[in-house]
């Protein structure tokens, strides 16, 4: 598709590029460790903990003092307000560990030195004397005790055991979902610069600046005013920098007001690996009752999550795992439980999809049984089970599913994918095939989008036009490379008909927009789109009751045309126009806010509309599996998703693609190790094996459901996209499982968890080799 | 003796007078030059944020070798040109075909991982000269990891560029220029510099050679720096001296001759990976698989040799193969069968003022089954869990020979005495080959680690047994997911 003739580039639901994407492949994108360093900079580096739970019996930092270059050393006793970051401000967060270390990698000390080298070969100088205690590293080690970080969460509707009393089938099983590292490709940093007073500046790549703010204020004990935070862009994200970069910043911060110095934190990859929260692993306990046909009747449901040491983000996350526990199916009766554990082992927090997709996992690992104990295709079991009108309809936290979409989706994706022909097909291939034998599965998702704190679901804008007609856009959400800048920069250029050079995005900062969400939860342009929407319209007002005064037109005469006004019959360019209202005194700034409408949730209750909307898709996966050794090859998938009406076709299409690829790494090859110490094993790219170009689908066919605009008055009818997409991904998981099951000719379920690597398709592989000679 | 380091960085001249002999491309770029647009993303090699170019002069021609400049070190760009993301685009800025194919296909999310890709894509382009499929694409990216785009965008600026007429730029129009420029710059001086009483040596012959790591026995020698990089750079290793091998020619050496293959110690795979697949076609897929374009153009299976690690992808193929390893120690030689080589964990048969000068591999016997299979949990760019190598040479239907070695099983590359006992002599035959999959725990005890567990690597291992005899004997199976599936029943 082409900007249309006539038009303004950049017009909204034009596939426009990147807004820099032309300085990314020239080297001219500037992160935060490109920017010139300051004079005296100096570098900070991290000693962390060597144990996963010890108390610290002494400290000896003599040798870190006395190492080449050191400037200063810095402990949790140097901090002159808080020592805390927790994110939910349950003081259970110390930004450098005290007397106890409760995880295997957490910073004990800072040390600044003149270069990164002397601050990396200093930190390692310390003499940390530790007096071991118990340490609980999984979830079945912190099970039995049943520590939580947070309070937990149940949902219920109906009586489940009473329906699964009276269901002629049931069954019960446990699934083991492991966690994920989010490998953004630019690790955390920060920068800070002292200023004047108690006044400091700290860029920071981080999803969430006004919380950096506030954890530097309270780190620092002064006023938020005293803080800006800043960030242009970051190189990748994906929830890894909502909470995390917390620790990073307000180090950089300290080290910068102690010193006098800028300051700069940035660990090795290693390190960031080691010291940063990932996606929690879970164990799901599960029972399910289900009718001959496979209509299931009632769910219980146990959502244990490994949190790790503190609370982080885990109470969010683990009731969002519940939330999408159902998936797209109707559970007439359910009770769904959650449980944040406590472990000696790094905080987990935000990642793409925040919990969603484990509970996804859980809602389509009973469709799989329930095929499995009916011997039915799965399809057949995820359609007839899918929300329908009327009393089927409700969702366990009781919101109502208004709308068909899903079955639509896969009943077109089941055709367009030809699903019952390659079953048919696979089967054959399988039967003939000794040692690679295919597998195939189609899933569907649905996202609920909002953030369920629903003070979160708010954002604000800044729209300046200058006098030569230049717009100068700033909002609260963040760059990460998920298109938002330039899809807001597209509202602004549409709203005032101009070609979107004319609008320059600026670095977000909390200097300008105050008291800005995350950009999280795949709310971004949702929230910031309608804000930026917001102060241009202000602006637009002001303007058309300029004109209809200074030209003396009614205003229903005034309309913003292509690079033009039209006042009446006259055409005025945009530019002379501004000019005109700038010499009239027309102020040309304006906020523009947002709160999203009709949420509302009862937490203690379990009951509200935790969710503005849903955002649907569905994928088709084909894959071959080698029986030999486990090993397998994604050949094809087929995606249809729901947009909306895009804002971007070319951002979402990236959005759909990139999270896809990331959910299946998440799901197959990428595997956290820790060793019985409680050392993470898996720290480095080495180690950890993230998707490579070589593993993306053979064939990849990705669509977007054409000419369906969202029920809800989203900006431009468009629909969220940055996280629904990571869960197309379920679909390569139940096709290697159904690759798997043929070895025992589908009539035992395979359970094969994630992730599953070669290793877990193997041992599955044999397993089932085993039962079903055994039988 | 020249005590400076000289190369280009486009087409300015560089000489280093005094640099530290670790000190890394990378850190180079960015702290000394101030070249930001080159990334680091895990400093070590794997995710190619900050590949660069390296050209030097091949023949009398120029040729553009991608690299990973975090665990390159500056002295081994010596006689080299050195082009970066920035060096691309024309003066006038305008974005190379490279790069504006980036832009047309939204390449680029977060941006971060760009520069380095269009390194990639940039140094294919002088590789190849139209579109290649999708499976040579996959390999020309395999070290480049980006986690917001999912490659399918890239993939397409991969084909687009050879429509912008990738080689019509600057860098083409300059080549007689460098070229010349490049000529001036080399000579048969050893290069030695010093910073902080840490030296840097690189010898530009094998004499010299031997010379210098006779006199300094301690000193880390450097081919690839596939795995010294990782010394420095992740275990903060600040070695004294440094002797680099690559600018000596008889090291970059690859023979054919009657006892076989001779591949310099120098010799980088990419450079042997033909070679090798002409005569065993499964080490041309291993190779197509170790580590990426980058690693592949400077590391060395000398490198992977010396460095002797257990899960090395080479010795197990080379100890299969018969291959022979040539020592030199001075003016002394001596060769020895390579698997006598690795004595134990971290126990390596080589003295004091030693160097790797070649190995030696030889044609294979008439009869022979040759087959190769590396087992990782992700198919590119992956250390391997298990790595099987199978020399099996049958005379009608029995085994004549056996030499079956494997790594990632035992604390060195080893072979499989008890299996290669159990089938010698006997029938080649799935009952026979069963039979020796049960003798294989006797032959290795594998540890558990974050690659895999003992079960499955002993598991695995016994299976590709059962892979080679079905890819020995029933053409009709399909065996293998991915490369060039005809080798398996070739
Ligand atoms: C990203 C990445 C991926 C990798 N993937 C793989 C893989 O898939 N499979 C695999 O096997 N390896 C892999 N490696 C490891 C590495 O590439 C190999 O071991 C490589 O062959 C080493 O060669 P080099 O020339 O780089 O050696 P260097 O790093 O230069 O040296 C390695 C060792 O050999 C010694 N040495 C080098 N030359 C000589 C000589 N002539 N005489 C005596 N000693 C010598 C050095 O002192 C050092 O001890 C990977 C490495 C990286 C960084
Ligand atoms: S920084 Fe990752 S390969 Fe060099
Ligand atoms: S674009 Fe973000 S890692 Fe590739």
């Amino acid at each position: 598709m082409l900007d249309r003739p006539g038009a303004i580039t950049g017009a909204v639901s034009t596939p426009r590029q990147h807004d820099s994407g032309h300085k990314h492949v020239a080297g001219r994108a500037i992160y935060i460790d490109d920017m010139p360093e300051p004079p005296g900079l100096l570098h900070v580096y991290f000693g962390t903990s060597s144990e996963a739970h010890a108390r610290i019996a002494a400290l000896d930092l003599a040798p870190v003092r006395a190492a080449e270059g050191v400037a200063a050393v810095f402990t949790a006793a140097d901090i002159p307000g808080e020592n805390d970051i927790s994110p939910t401000h349950r003081h259970d967060e110390p930004i450098l560990a005290t007397d106890a270390v409760h995880f295997a990698g957490q910073p004990i000390f800072a040390v600044a030195a003149r270069t990164r080298d002397q601050a990396r070969r200093a930190a390692r100088l310390a003499n940390v004397t530790y007096e071991p205690l118990a340490a609980a590293l999984s979830i079945e080690a912190a099970k039995p005790a049943g520590a939580m970080v947070t309070e937990p969460l149940t949902l219920v509707r109906g009586d489940a055991d009473a329906a699964m009393g009276t269901a002629p089938r049931s069954l019960t099983g446990q699934m083991r979902i492991g966690g994920q590292d989010h490998f953004y490709l630019e690790g955390q940093i920060a920068l800070a610069l002292p200023g004047e007073d108690d006044e400091v500046t700290v860029y920071s790549s981080t999803q969430h600046p006004s919380e950096i703010q506030i954890m530097v204020a309270q780190t620092l004990d002064v006023p938020a005013n005293a803080v800006t935070v800043e960030v242009r862009r970051m190189g990748g994200a994906f929830g890894g920098k909502e909470t995390q970069g917390n620790l990073f910043a307000v180090v950089a911060a300290l080290v910068a007001k102690k010193t006098g110095r800028a300051a700069k934190v940035r660990p090795d990859r290693d390190d960031d690996m080691i010291i940063t929260g990932k996606r929690h692993d879970f164990l799901v306990d599960y029972a399910v009752g289900f009718d001959d046909d496979g209509r299931i009747m009632g769910v219980d449901m146990t959502y244990a999550a490994r949190c790790g040491w503190s609370s982080d983000l885990s109470g969010p996350v683990t009731d969002r795992s519940l939330f999408h526990a159902d998936n797209c199916y109707f559970y007439p009766h359910v009770r769904l439980a959650s449980q944040p554990l406590k472990t000696n082992t790094v905080s987990n927090t935000a990642f793409r999809g925040f919990g969603g997709p484990q509970g996804m996992l859980g809602g389509e690992r009973l469709i799989e049984e329930i095929a499995f104990a009916t011997t039915k295709d799965p399809l057949e079991i995820r359609k007839l089970n899918l929300y329908g009108p009327g009393e089927r309809s409700l969702t366990p936290y009781h919101q109502a599913v208004e709308e068909t979409t899903a079955r639509d989706i896969i009943e077109t994706l089941e055709g367009s994918s030809d699903y019952w022909m390659r079953r048919e097909e696979i089967d054959a291939y399988n039967s003939r095939s000794r040692v690679l034998k295919r597998g195939l599965a189609l899933t569907p998702v649905k996202f609920g989008i909002a953030f369920t704190a629903t003070h979160y679901n708010q954002a604000g804008a800044l729209v300046h036009i200058y006098r030569d007609g230049s717009i100068h856009l700033n909002h609260g959400g963040t760059e990460m490379g998920q298109g938002l800048y330039v899809k807001v920069a597209q509202v602004v250029a549409e709203e005032f008909q101009v070609d979107i050079d004319r609008v320059r995005i600026t670095a977000t900062t909390t200097g300008k927009v105050p008291n800005t969400s995350a950009t999280a939860a795949s709310a971004g342009s949702d929230l910031n789109g309608m804000a930026a929407q917001a102060a241009a319209r202000t602006i637009k007002n002001r303007l058309i009751a300029f004109a209809a005064e200074a030209w003396d037109v009614p205003p229903d005469q005034i309309a913003f045309l292509p690079g033009r006004v039209r006042i009446g019959q006259q055409d005025v360019p945009f530019a002379k126009f501004i000019g005109r209202a700038y010499m009239a005194r027309i102020s040309l700034s304006s906020t523009g806010f947002y709160k999203t409408p009709k949420i509302h949730w009862d937490r203690a209750k379990g009951r509200g509309r935790p969710f503005h909307y849903f955002a649907y898709g569905a994928a088709c996966s084909e894959v071959c599996v080698d029986t030999l050794t486990g090993e397998y090859k994604v050949e094809r998938v087929d995606i249809l998703h729901d947009v909306g009406n895009s804002l971007n076709p070319a951002v979402d299409m990236g959005q759909i693609e990139g999270g896809f690829v990331q959910g299946m790494g998440w799901l197959t090859t990428e595997e956290l190790w820790w060793d019985d110490k409680g050392h993470l094993r898996t720290h480095a790219p080495s180690t950890y094996k993230i998707p490579a170009c070589g593993d993306r689908p053979r064939v990849f066919n990705v669509r977007m459901v054409h000419g369906v605009r969202n029920s809800e008055e989203t900006i431009y009818r468009s629909k969220a996209v940055g996280e629904p997409p990571l869960m197309l991904a379920i679909s390569v998981l139940h096709a290697l499982s159904d690759a798997v099951a043929s070895v025992a000719g589908h009539r035992l379920c395979p359970r094969l968890d994630p992730p599953a690597t070669p290793e877990r398709v193997l041992q599955t592989i044999d397993r089932l080799r085993a039962e079903d000679a055994a039988a | 003796m020249r005590n400076a380091i000289r190369f280009l960085l486009r087409s300015e001249a560089r000489v280093l007078r005094s640099v530290d002999p670790t000190m890394t491309v990378l850190d180079y770029l960015r702290q000394v030059e101030g070249l930001v647009g080159t990334k680091e993303g895990c400093n070590e090699g794997d995710c190619g944020a900050c590949t660069v170019t390296r050209v030097r002069l091949v023949d009398g021609g120029l040729r553009y070798e991608a690299v990973n400049a975090c665990i390159q070190f500056v002295g081994t760009l010596d006689g080299c040109q050195l082009l970066t993301v920035e060096h691309l685009s024309s003066r006038d800025d305008r974005l190379h075909p490279v790069q504006q194919a980036m832009v047309d296909c939204h390449g680029s999310q977060c941006g971060f991982c760009t520069p380095g890709f269009v390194m990639s894509l940039f140094a294919l382009t002088r590789h190849t000269d139209h579109a290649p499929d999708d499976a040579a694409i996959d390999d020309a990216l395999a070290g480049n990891l980006c986690r917001c785009t999912g490659y399918a965008p890239i993939v397409r600026a991969a084909k687009r560029m050879y429509d912008l007429d990738p080689r019509a730029d600057e860098i083409t129009a300059r080549e007689a220029e460098t070229i010349s420029a490049l000529r001036a710059l080399a000579d048969d001086e050893t290069v030695s510099v010093e910073k902080d009483r840490r030296r840097f040596f690189a010898p530009a012959t094998v004499e010299a050679l031997a010379d210098l790591v006779l006199a300094h026995p301690d000193a880390t020698i450097v081919a690839g720096s596939t795995d010294v990089g990782l010394w420095v750079t992740k275990q903060m290793r600040r070695p004294a001296t440094v002797i680099y091998v690559g600018r000596v020619p008889a090291l970059a050496r690859l023979a054919e001759t009657a006892e076989g293959l001779e591949i310099g110690a120098a010799v980088t795979y990419t450079d042997a990976a033909a070679a090798l697949a002409r005569y065993y076609p499964d080490m041309g897929e291993v190779i197509r698989r170790l580590g990426s374009v980058p690693i592949r153009n400077a590391g060395t299976i000398g490198g992977n040799v010396a460095n002797a690690s257990p899960i090395g992808d080479s010795p197990p193929m080379l100890i299969a193969a018969g291959a022979t390893l040539h020592l030199r120690c001075g003016a002394k030689r001596r060769a020895m069968p390579i698997e006598d080589f690795f004595i134990d964990y971290g126990k390596q048969d080589r003295q004091s003022g030693e160097f790797v000068e070649k190995i030696v591999v030889p044609v294979p016997a008439q009869g022979t089954r040759f087959r190769a299979y590396k087992i990782s949990k992700r198919f590119d760019q992956d250390i391997s869990a298990v790595l099987g190598a199978f020399a099996v040479r049958l005379e009608g239907e029995t085994v004549a020979e056996a030499r079956i070695a494997y790594g990632g099983m035992a604390a060195t590359p080893k072979r499989a005495r008890a299996v290669e006992a159990r089938l010698t002599g006997a029938a080649w035959t799935e009952a026979t080959v069963r039979a020796a999959m049960v003798d294989l725990p006797q032959d290795f005890q594998p540890i558990t680690d974050w690659r895999a567990s003992a079960e499955y690597r002993l598991r695995t291992a016994q299976n590709l047994l059962l892979r080679l005899f079905i890819e020995t004997s029933d053409p009709n199976t399909e065996t293998r997911l991915v490369g060039d599936r005809e080798i398996a029943h070739a």
